[in-house]
């Protein structure tokens, strides 16, 4: 009985059509949020999420206000899939609608895994660099860099989230403990005691004297947040000292341990390539007597060691490399027109929309040529 | 009469429109002559007569400075700047800076020469409002922003043809030619250390600064790049001062600048036949180079002359105009009407066919698909409703289709015409739209699909108003009452709209994958897209599932519109995203306006069905 009320509701047509216009107004206050929030905080809030929340300023509760992306889109799955298997019956008028929702089905199964596959990265390179790694834009590491070896650095890397947690890391590879004494998502730094500033308290390496800041999250998406930790590095012999890390310092920092060099270093998170990107010409053309853009482009040297392959490439707008599963685009460019920004996106789930909206479109097509030719025929007959 | 009647206004309307193809040969300067010589400006060659009502449309908001054309305007501005001064083609309607330029009110449009005297004060402040971020910029900063560009692109086009003071150009040039060899000469020895002719040296220098400040503020560029071994791109067009800068690197003054320089001495001297004189030779000498830049500034003039766009806004009210009376006249005088529903519909054909016209002329002039901008896209929903439109009059023939195709294509054009006030309306595309493929098949299938939804909009609009104050819904047409013809007609719009509003939304998203990798990036102008393709679904899901009848229908598409306008218009008004190229503020009171409008036409939809004049029991058949 309850099971059959539950059929009915997921599979009746006022279900959708409540759920469409939830996702009306969801969309709707979803951009009016990107407006105050930024569009990444937005997205998170509204799209990616199951419910939106509501909480007082500064309180620590918080109750759901209205259903999010995940929550709509789910049902809305579940809606048409269960329409589908429990009352369509495959005939030649259906068609067209079979069609049009095996290609919504793809279009939402897509972007699902997209949202949960998807890497986007840069890569920033000026004229004449070589690369063979990605940054991500906004995810930071803490990189612990042994350099004992004159050949090659052992590298452990910290992801921003367990400094974040604030404990002792300890890892097979490190003769210490790494003791996160403080961590800030978004920080600035000075050289003198401004205004709510504080001291970092470090008392080794680059942040002695140094004093810092806690800043809120960035929302835009063309900033980038600026994390700092400070962490003391304790061996079975007692503390070294605390270090402050930061992305503000380009230097990373050094110190000795048991005869072993060590360096210190809070980056952007970094995907490695099993090859490398050499930068020739970056080109910035305008049209003459203008500002206005014409171009933006970059020519590359593709080089892949353990294979040969060593050939050039060309991307500019409109026209990314893809290689590897990875799609290379031309995203942005130095001031000096002598540096080079490419956006690096892994996305396995990369085609599903081009299959989707030709399976749409189609169905769309079928449908309504079946319902568009028998009327006009019926009003030529009259 | 029935036959006759349409093709009478078929016929005078038609002539109408070729009639003003017909012009007088001038008398005196050959102005229209002048005015198709092609420059570039903008990073594109057009006819100075485009430069001309462009930049009059900047700074005066009208085509033309009063009884003058605009082209003879610019030709006062860039020959004769003394008395171009006089002219009063500066608009100002803002109170404060009326008062604040101590300007006298209601005047309306004001001189050079009247506003010269405060133009520090205008820079000053334009400077300071420039930090003020868009959004919060008051009416009085808007406007007094507006005149500090409109100041700076007058002064500029002043310096475009000759240098400040020159009362016989030419007579300069030959003596600047002069003064090149022994000047150079002079500056070798001056840098080699050796002793130098300091006279001759200094007379170069005063030349050189001159055309140096000349090269640095004019404003067009209108010395074409000789081919020379085809080193030079044909883009490479330069002004007359660095035209004359290169002077001394060796060569010739350029014969474009010696045309120019001829043109601006003979107007200067009010000798006409001069002047048409070196016009010609200078046309000749294009002749001789730059065909196809001569046939581009050729055919936008007559692009321009021919204004198929406002000829077609008159042919619209017209046809408006017939339909409704035709409506009206329905059950009175049903010869009469069907006559009149014969006219209006011919008409809405004669004004697509001009629309038509336009668009493709409008196309092949930019080499670009019909949608590039706003106000390109205004002309193009305009003319999707009105092919639309025509094929449901053909479908159903009950005058409906002629009338809200007439509307759509009278309103969209004026849209359009109000976003041609920025100036330039075929400005060159930013680097990632500079794609055809894209422009043809995203940008003209959602536009599409806007068309449509705006079109479904106003058949609902009609619905209701024929619904609630007369009785014509429950009249018969065949065998369908009125009523069941729209709302047939409504359905099937709407399906038309889901199928564009996707397919277009789908494809953005397939383009965003190609240029910056990801394919759904929740920007509002995305967002805008996917709302129309939701509630377009959420119409069709509600009607198959019997949620709806007619009357919900309309209803809801009437909704449909605020939905369409918001994504059309609203969503460039967040100044945020990557669509963001028009921040509007004049029309965000107009959008406003809109949607208040259709929420009253959907609170007169919900009205209870005693009080529609077609749903009484004495209308019930």
């Amino acid at each position: 009985m309850l099971l059959e009320r539950l059929i009915k509701i997921f599979t009746s047509l006022r279900l959708t059509v409540v759920l469409l216009g939830l996702s009306l107004v969801l969309v709707f206050a979803g951009t009016l949020g990107e407006v105050h929030l930024g569009l990444y905080k937005a997205q998170a809030e509204f799209f990616h999420s199951f419910f939106i929340c509501w909480h007082p300023q500064n309180a620590a509760w918080k109750i759901p206000v209205f259903p999010g992306g995940y929550f709509i889109g789910t049902l809305l799955l579940l809606n048409l899939i269960a329409a589908h298997t429990s009352r369509f019956k495959f005939s030649r008028e259906k068609i067209g609608l079979w069609i049009i929702h095996a290609g919504l089905i793809l279009l939402i199964l897509g972007q699902i895994s997209t949202d949960m596959l998807a890497v986007e990265s840069q890569m920033h390179l000026r004229v004449g660099q070589t690369k063979n790694y990605s940054e991500s834009d906004r995810v930071s590491e803490l990189a612990v860099i042994n350099t004992t070896d004159k050949i090659f650095d052992t590298v452990v890397a910290i992801p921003e989230r367990f400094l974040a947690q604030r404990n002792d890391i300890r890892q097979a590879n490190l003769p210490f403990v790494i003791r996160v004494k403080q961590f800030y998502a978004n920080s600035s730094l000075s050289t003198n005691a401004m205004t709510s500033f504080e001291r970092t308290g470090a008392t080794a390496g680059s942040g002695t004297g140094l004093w810092w800041r806690r800043e809120p999250r960035e929302t835009a998406t063309d900033r980038r947040d600026a994390p700092s930790a400070l962490v003391e590095i304790v061996t079975p012999q007692g503390s070294l000292g605390t270090w402050l890390v930061s992305d503000w310092f380009e230097q990373s920092q050094t110190f000795d341990f048991n005869g072993h060099g060590y360096r210190l270093q809070l980056c952007p998170e970094r995907f490695y390539l099993p090859f490398s990107l050499h930068l020739l010409e970056f080109r910035h053309d305008v049209y003459n007597g203008t500002d206005i853009p014409k171009n933006f482009s970059s020519r590359l040297t593709l080089i892949r060691p353990n294979t040969g392959e060593r050939r050039e490439v060309l991307i500019y707008m409109n026209n990314p490399l893809r290689y590897e599963g990875k799609t290379f685009y031309q995203a942005s460019f130095d001031p000096d027109n002598q540096g080079t920004i490419l956006q690096v996106v892994k996305n396995p789930g990369w085609l599903t929309p081009y299959l989707a909206c030709g399976l749409v479109a189609t169905g769309m097509v079928i449908q309504f040529l079946s319902h568009l030719i028998p009327f006009l025929r019926r009003r030529r007959t009259t | 009469m029935k036959k006759i009647v349409p093709w009478i206004f078929v016929v005078v309307f038609a002539a109408w429109t070729i009639a003003s193809l017909w012009q007088k040969p001038e008398a005196g300067f050959h102005t229209r002559e002048f005015g198709k010589l092609p420059v570039l400006l903008n990073g594109r060659i057009q006819p100075m007569d485009s430069v001309a009502r462009n930049t009059l449309l900047q700074i005066r908001t009208r085509q033309s400075a009063g009884q003058t054309s605009a082209t003879a305007w610019l030709m006062e501005t860039m020959m004769n700047p003394g008395d171009a001064d006089k002219l009063d083609v500066f608009r100002i309607d803002n109170l404060e800076l009326l008062n604040m330029l101590q300007l006298p009110e209601r005047q309306k449009y004001y001189s050079f020469n009247q506003i010269q005297p405060h133009y520090d004060d205008i820079s000053r402040q334009a400077q300071r409002i420039n930090n003020v971020p868009d959004a919060d910029r008051t009416a009085f900063q808007r406007q007094l922003l507006k005149l500090d560009n409109a100041m700076e692109i007058y002064q500029r086009l002043k310096v475009s043809l000759c240098p400040p003071g020159a009362e016989n150009f030419t007579a300069q040039l030959a003596a600047y030619a002069q003064a090149v060899p022994a000047g150079v000469a002079a500056a070798q020895a001056r840098e080699a250390g050796k002793s130098y002719d300091q006279a001759a040296f200094n007379r170069l220098l005063g030349f050189l600064s001159n055309y140096d400040e000349l090269s640095q503020s004019a404003y067009l560029l209108v010395v074409p790049p000789i081919p020379q071994g085809g080193t030079k791109s044909r883009d490479d067009w330069q002004n007359i001062g660095a035209s004359l800068m290169n002077v001394v690197h060796g060569g010739d003054i350029e014969p474009a600048v010696k045309d120019y320089a001829a043109m601006v001495t003979a107007y200067r001297q009010n000798r006409p036949d001069d002047f048409n004189q070196a016009l010609n030779d200078y046309r000749h000498w294009l002749g001789e180079w730059f065909v196809p830049e001569t046939r581009q500034g050729v055919q936008e003039f007559f692009f321009n002359e021919f204004q198929p766009f406002y000829k077609a806004i008159v042919i619209y009210v017209m046809a408006f105009l017939l339909a409704i009376i035709a409506l009206l006249t329905f059950a009175l005088a049903p010869n009469l009407s069907e006559t009149l529903r014969r006219s209006a519909f011919w008409m809405v054909v004669l004004g697509g066919v001009i629309h038509t016209f336009g668009l493709l002329f409008r196309m092949c002039l930019e080499g670009r698909p019909p949608v590039t901008n706003l106000y390109s896209s205004a002309i193009f929903i305009g003319w999707g409703c009105v092919v639309l439109g025509i094929v449901l009059e053909r479908v159903f023939a009950v005058g409906l289709g002629s009338a809200v195709a007439s509307f759509a294509g009278f309103v969209t054009l004026v849209i359009a015409h109000n976003l041609s006030m920025d100036g330039d309306t075929m400005e060159m595309l930013r680097a990632v739209l500079d794609t055809n493929f894209w422009l043809a098949t995203h940008v003209v299938v959602v536009t599409l699909g806007y068309a449509s939804t705006f079109m479904a909009g106003l058949f609902g609009i009609t619905y209701v108003m024929l619904g609630l104050f007369t009785p014509l819904l429950k009249y018969k047409s065949g065998r369908m009452e009125l009523g069941e013809v729209l709302a047939k007609m409504v359905y099937g719009i709407v399906c038309f709209a889901t199928l564009f509003s996707f397919t277009g939304t789908v494809l953005g998203g397939i383009w965003a994958d190609q240029s910056w990798g990801r394919f759904w990036g929740w920007d509002p102008k995305e967002n805008g897209a996917l709302l129309i393709v939701l509630w377009n679904a959420a119409i069709l899901h509600a009607r198959w599932g019997g949620m709806i009848r007619e009357r919900g229908l309309m209803n809801m598409v009437i909704f449909g519109n605020i939905v369409t306008s918001w994504s059309w218009f609203g969503v460039n008004m967040l100044g945020i995203g990557l669509h963001s190229y028009g921040f509007m503020d004049s029309a965000f009171k107009w959008l406003v306006f809109f949607v208040a409008v259709q929420i009253g036409f959907i609170a007169l939809g919900l009205l209870p069905l005693n009080l529609w004049k077609s749903f009484r029991p004495e209308n019930r058949s």
